[in-house]
């Protein structure tokens, strides 16, 4: 239930032309075949009582409330599930459809709970509103029956309550789980009169497979399922259409409050990437936006060794600028720099490069995409010509082959994840690559037709190979390649030597040949092949080599440019693409246009009114080299925990330690604020205004809920520090902004705050020659023209496990957790995640004497740290997994200087380590221990 | 100085063998200009630093790339 009621036509739209034409209550309409009278009624303006059906669920003909006669038809049959035919003439009001409405609605109220006034659903509840609509006046049937008023209330759930007493077994709870978001967490238990909603086994909420998605709560029509922030705060009062903070899926939700105090997130149905679903972070962890932990006043200190001292805003903005002034006249324009955030609007981001290129007078920014997916903006940069994702989520519904590599979408980008499982349970193919038996291998009516199960670091020997079979078994699609590609031949004879062959990798990459082969078929030859891929990908040191590889593999099949096919990158953060988009990184301006371009830089030269350097300025991990030379001296970072989420942590914090100036720029006092020296408050999501853009190029409206909780705009802080350094950057509103972004930028030409709340939300390119946005790119042409093919030899890491460090270490994230948990460790959702543990097999276990929840010491040969052990058998032996969601866990003191060979993306996906007990005689015996001792010799 | 005098090396070295598919003076070419294009000018003058320190390290169309560089 929500507060702002978007339509409900009672059952899902049918695709085709409106070619049935019939008549409700005397009003014409006309729809598609297969809709169900109910929808045609709605849609002739006709709103027929109905509760246990809605247009997110397919009809289930359960509550009989929504009963209809229609001429010619014997009976009252449901209009849910009651096809509509040419010239149909259905009657909704009838006396004889009334009286039957009045009865359903008196059985039902005769076992609910009647505390309208007091239930926290009061005002919200469709029971209560059919009550109204069928006109029910008394109850005849009283308590005395058997009934389910003392049914005892599950209140484990962190962030909401299960109350059965209200329970109208609609099944509406249900089927959301099962067909919205997959995970069939819930049934219904019993028959008749004992039916009632049960979480798994009979399990409480907490101890079943329920994902807290929300699925469930929004569609209860009743306050069964209630979120406890509704319970304990009262129904919200006014709704604000914004868009998610946390991952690059880009979700729009309603914030539902009470004056400025956010009572609920509300998955809006209007949202073009969510449609109306939502995760557990997105729908229920906003609780850090306004945690005690927040810091809303300006701090500064001479040394790292100093105490903080609170400021006011002008002197952090005057000490920030008067230090940056002096360092650069000490030792040189080079000497500064910035770090933009994939967590902060479009709009923020721009003015931060702007501030670097045009005040701090170099091209010294950089982003966090660094260390996720640059190598895809370079990888489908060269390819394609345009360094973002194909397709928009929708186009999941359209294909026959799923190829998901290194991404685990049900835990990292679960709403999308929920979009494809729809699709795979309709019979699409699944295709996974990677080390580690993710959720999406087998799960409730899922199982991948292939999982290729690589060694760590194999990426791009296991796409060659695809390639050389799709080539050499005659697989290519020839008339695709020949209109609209180049470099075919030469990357055919390339991919077509036998050393790209599955029977000759198969020892490198630990996948069976023959297994590979059938993969590689049916990529190919299976219908519509679409490639999803995440940072498992990008995070090595080929990540780039891997994302043309896949680009090559997708062109060669003709799996570009079109509904249901196309490569798209699962982004990390909110607005990974945005900040990409912005300009973000040393080399590009907004747009990818590199700083070398000459006609590109006098575009901004002219509007700013300065001279911009035409060559590029430092990325983050030379940054951190240049640190520790001495010629880099000072860091802006823009909320970003580089101290916690960059590889080589002793590298980076000797970086940090090294400069004479830090400001960070963040909600809370992160591990890099720890080498700070000017602290600036943040603002959250809800105290924003501005554009996210997600991973199908979504731009998302993000509109402030409440004021600035330190009193200032982030983006008016950077533009004040801009002009305090003798730059003045002046805007009175974030759309203007946006308006300068589209005066210089090809692809946003069209992209504007009024198209922005006109159309909900547009993806670009939005310009004169797509004013409506591009939903998938490279129809009828490679945005460079021909799409091009590139040679991509695999070039194996430089990082190998070795007699002392046997074993490789991958990292990746959990569901309930985000990054480096800076906001979800701040909500309920520790609950179920209170520390990274080191997933291990069993095998490997074993032989080190390691046993499920023993603390052990994870070690490399950069550094050490310890945890507690998982026997998972997940992965297969000799690869050990964590998640980096604490700082305490410290996964990044084990990863390494390496990285992607033409990004620097660093290579978090493959570290050699060791693991041993952190106690090594803690639970064993003499006999027990010395056995130990020597298997771990054995192994090293 | 605490700097990795490596990293310039290791890092043009692992471009060269990424386009070691190509012919040597294309592969000279487009090592040439990657680093034009993502390195920052201090890098740049390093590089040149370490390749005129006549090192053994560099692959030899890294030095080559080099000279075009300059």
């Amino acid at each position: 239930m929500t507060l702002l009621k978007e339509p409900d036509f009672g059952t899902p739209a049918k695709d085709g032309p409106a070619s049935v034409s019939l008549e409700v209550d005397g009003m014409r309409v006309s729809v598609p075949e297969g809709t169900s009278v109910m929808r045609a009624a709605a849609m002739a303006g006709v709103d027929v009582p109905k509760l246990c059906a809605t247009d997110r669920l397919e009809a289930f003909g359960s509550c009989r409330l929504c009963l209809v006669e229609i001429d010619g038809r014997r009976g009252t049959p449901a209009s849910c599930t009651t096809p509509v035919a040419d010239g149909m003439v259905v009657h909704t009001q009838t006396p004889k459809v009334a009286k039957l409405r009045e009865n359903v609605m008196e059985l039902y109220i005769s076992d609910h709970p009647l505390d309208c006034l007091t239930c926290a659903a009061n005002g919200d509840c469709e029971l209560q509103d059919m009550a109204g609509a069928v006109g029910l006046r008394q109850v005849r049937y009283g308590y005395e029956g058997e009934n389910h008023l003392d049914a005892v209330k599950d209140q484990s759930n962190p962030y909401f309550d299960f109350d059965p007493s209200k329970c109208i077994a609609c099944s509406r709870c249900v089927r959301a789980c099962d067909e919205i978001q997959g995970t069939f967490a819930l049934t219904i238990e019993g028959r008749g009169f004992d039916s009632k909603v049960s979480p798994g086994a009979g399990e409480s909420f907490m101890d079943s497979e329920c994902v807290s998605c929300g699925a469930c709560v929004q569609a209860c029509p009743t306050a069964t399922l209630q979120e406890k922030s509704v319970i304990q705060l009262g129904m919200p009062s006014r709704s604000v259409i914004t868009t998610c903070a946390y991952c690059g899926v880009g979700c729009s939700f309603k914030a539902e409050l009470r004056g400025d105090e956010v009572v609920r997130m509300v998955p809006h149905k209007d949202g073009g990437a969510n449609e109306g679903h939502s995760c557990v972070k997105g729908r229920f962890a906003f609780g850090y936006a306004t945690h005690p932990d927040r810091m809303l006043r300006p701090m500064v200190r001479e040394k790292i060794t100093d105490p903080w001292r609170e400021v006011e805003w002008d002197e952090a903005i005057g000490t920030v600028a008067r230090r940056m002034l002096e360092i650069r006249q000490r030792h040189g324009a080079g000497a500064i720099g910035a770090i933009t955030s994939s967590r902060c609007t479009n709009e923020e981001v721009y003015v931060v490069q702007k501030m670097v290129r045009a005040a701090f007078g170099n091209n010294n920014v950089d982003t966090c995409a660094r260390v996720c997916h640059s190598p895809t903006g370079y990888g489908l940069k060269q390819t394609f010509g345009e360094s973002a994702g194909t397709q928009d989520f929708r186009s999941v519904a359209q294909s026959d082959v799923i190829m998901v590599i290194g991404a685990n979408p049900t835990d990292g980008h679960p709403v999308f994840a929920s979009r494809m499982k729809q699709r795979l349970r309709q019979g699409a193919k699944l295709i996974v690559v990677d080390p580690r038996r993710i959720d999406l291998v087998r799960s409730p009516h899922i199982e991948a037709d292939h999982h290729l199960q690589l060694k760590p670091g194999t990426n791009v020997a296991v796409v060659n190979a695809m390639a050389h079979v799709v080539v050499t078994e005659g697989l290519v699609d020839q008339s695709f390649v020949g209109e609209r590609c180049e470099g075919f031949d030469e990357w055919a004879q390339f991919i077509s030597g036998t050393e790209n062959s599955p029977e000759a990798v198969e020892s490198i990459t630990g996948v069976p040949a023959s297994e590979l082969r059938a993969a590689a078929r049916l990529y190919a030859q299976g219908g519509n092949g679409a490639i999803y891929y995440g940072l498992g990908v990008t995070e090595h040191s080929q990540g780039s080599t891997m994302v043309m590889g896949m680009a090559n593999l997708a062109m060669a099949c003709g799996n570009i440019g079109r509904d249901g096919v196309g490569v798209n990158p699962l982004r990390g953060q909110n607005n990974v693409q945005g900040s990409c988009d912005m300009g973000s990184f040393p080399h590009e301006l907004s747009g990818y246009r590199h700083v070398s371009d000459d006609a590109a830089r006098k575009v901004f030269e002219n509007l700013w009114g300065t001279t911009l350097l035409a060559e590029p300025g430092l990325r983050i991990p030379n940054m951190f080299d240049a640190a520790i030379e001495g010629t880099f001296r000072a860091l802006f970072v823009h909320g970003e925990d580089i101290a916690q989420s960059d590889p080589n942590v002793k590298h980076v914090l000797a970086a940090l330690g090294a400069m004479e100036l830090v400001v960070v720029q963040d909600l809370f006092l992160n591990e890099t604020a720890k080498f700070a020296h000017v602290f600036l408050p943040g603002a959250s999501f809800l105290e924003k205004d501005g554009t996210f853009t997600n991973a199908e190029r979504r731009i998302n409206r993000v509109r402030a809920v409440m004021k600035p909780k330190s009193g200032r705009h982030e983006w008016d802080i950077v533009c004040q520090i801009a002009t305090a350094m003798g730059y003045p950057m002046q805007y009175d509103h974030p759309s203007q902004i946006m308006d300068e972004i589209a005066s210089v930028t090809p692809t946003f030409t069209g992209v504007s705050f009024d198209k922005l709340d006109e159309m909900g939300s547009v993806q670009w390119p939005c310009n004169e020659q797509a004013p409506d946005g591009t939903p998938i790119m490279h129809v009828d042409a490679f945005t460079r023209g021909l799409g091009r093919f590139v040679p991509t030899p695999f070039v194996p890491t430089d990082e190998r496990s070795t007699r002392r460090f046997p074993l490789i270490l991958t990292t990746g994230r959990i569901l309930s957790q985000y990054n480096v948990g800076a906001q979800t460790r701040r909500t309920a959702n520790i609950a179920w995640h209170q520390e990274d543990v080191l997933e291990i097999h069993s095998h490997d276990a074993e032989v080190r004497g390691i046993e499920d929840g023993d603390e052990v010491t994870l070690a490399s040969r950069v550094g050490a740290t310890t945890l507690h052990a998982q026997i998972s058998d997940r992965m297969p032996t000799g690869v050990v997994y964590t998640t980096f969601h604490y700082p305490v866990t410290g996964a990044n003191v084990v990863t390494t200087e390496n990285s992607d060979w033409a990004t620097n993306c660093p290579e978090y996906k493959v570290t050699a380590v060791q693991v041993t007990l952190a106690h090594p005689v803690s639970h064993l015996n003499g006999e027990a221990a010395a056995d130990r001792e020597l298997a771990v010799g054995l192994v090293d | 100085m605490s700097h990795d005098e490596a990293t310039e090396i290791r890092l043009i070295n692992k471009i060269v063998v990424h386009f070691a598919y190509l012919p040597t003076e294309e592969a000279v070419i487009e090592v040439a200009n990657h680093v034009s294009r993502f390195w920052d000018p201090r890098m740049k003058r390093r590089l040149f630093e370490l390749v005129d320190s006549e090192t053994k390290d560099f692959e030899p169309v890294a030095v080559a790339a080099t000279a075009l560089l300059r």
